[in-house]
């Protein structure tokens, strides 16, 4: 077992574990702060990948971003602790069933199917330039609409949270 | 036990699913936002671990930063849509909100 493998293992376990902890927590609060490892787990997936400019994405866009939104939201909804904030334990066994059968499905599909893989010998090489060259050229019109896609955000966002 | 890609598509999926339990078992909204960023990431994971095994070039994770966008504005819009709802009905369990009409 190569340190790449051992590595693999490391940031599984760093994603799943405190992806188990955001689904099943009763406190919503306790949940989006496991929701911290995992967005970080999955960051060091993106490296072993070879994807350095993701994985930098991926801490910036999601830890620093979407995840501070969340918090800030369980927070202004106020009585963070009061039975509003707390799930029944009972009502997640019919899920977590559902899940698991539909894992199992994705496990046998993902096993028996022959995927034809070409890896390229070479190690990672650096990706950001490769990146910036294939959006402004290629994927021109989908990075010109994400712009247009987040002013939208933006304007709905606040034209919704302001208070009359 | 060398990592190849179908391990990755294992740890997504496993993701996914987790995701899956917690938007239909949650009754607070936030939570459901949360079961639904780990759904994008598990896409995430596979899109990049396609572009580097099967395509062995950049498009997958040009798709990853297009996620990383919709993801983005997707959370906005519906943490504001969570805020409103707190402002007018003082609660976010989606059971209680069953109008449109705020």
């Amino acid at each position: 077992m190569t340190s790449y493998d051992s590595l693999f293992y490391v940031f599984a376990a760093v994603t799943i574990i405190p992806a188990i902890v955001t689904v099943f927590h009763p406190n919503i609060l306790y949940a989006a702060l496991s929701l911290f490892g995992s967005f970080f787990g999955v960051a060091g997936i993106y490296v072993l990948l070879g994807a350095d400019f993701i994985a930098a994405t991926q801490v910036l866009i999601y830890v620093g971003g979407i995840l501070v939104l969340i918090l800030f939201a369980v927070m202004l909804s106020k009585n963070i602790y009061g039975m509003t904030f707390q799930d029944e334990k009972k009502k997640k066994i019919l899920p977590t069933l559902f899940g698991i059968l539909l894992l199992g499905f994705l496990i046998k599909l993902i096993t028996t199917v022959h995927w034809n893989t070409t890896l390229s010998e070479e190690g990672p090489l650096p990706t950001t330039a490769a990146l910036g060259n294939l959006l402004l050229t290629e994927y021109l019109l989908p990075f010109e609409l994400a712009s247009v896609l987040l002013l939208a955000a933006l304007i709905g966002a606040i034209i919704l949270a302001r208070s009359k | 036990m060398t990592v190849e890609l179908h391990h990755y598509l294992i740890l997504s999926s496993i993701l996914f699913v987790l995701g899956i339990i917690g938007i239909i078992s949650r009754k607070n909204s936030i939570g459901i936002l949360m079961g639904i960023e780990l759904v994008m990431n598990a896409c995430g994971i596979n899109f990049v671990a396609f572009s580097k095994y099967i395509a062995s070039d950049f498009s997958g994770q040009i798709f990853a930063l297009f996620i990383f966008v919709i993801a983005a504005a997707e959370v906005v819009v519906a943490l504001a849509i969570v805020l409103r709802i707190y402002q007018n009905k003082a609660t976010i369990d989606i059971e209680e909100v069953k109008d449109l009409k705020c």
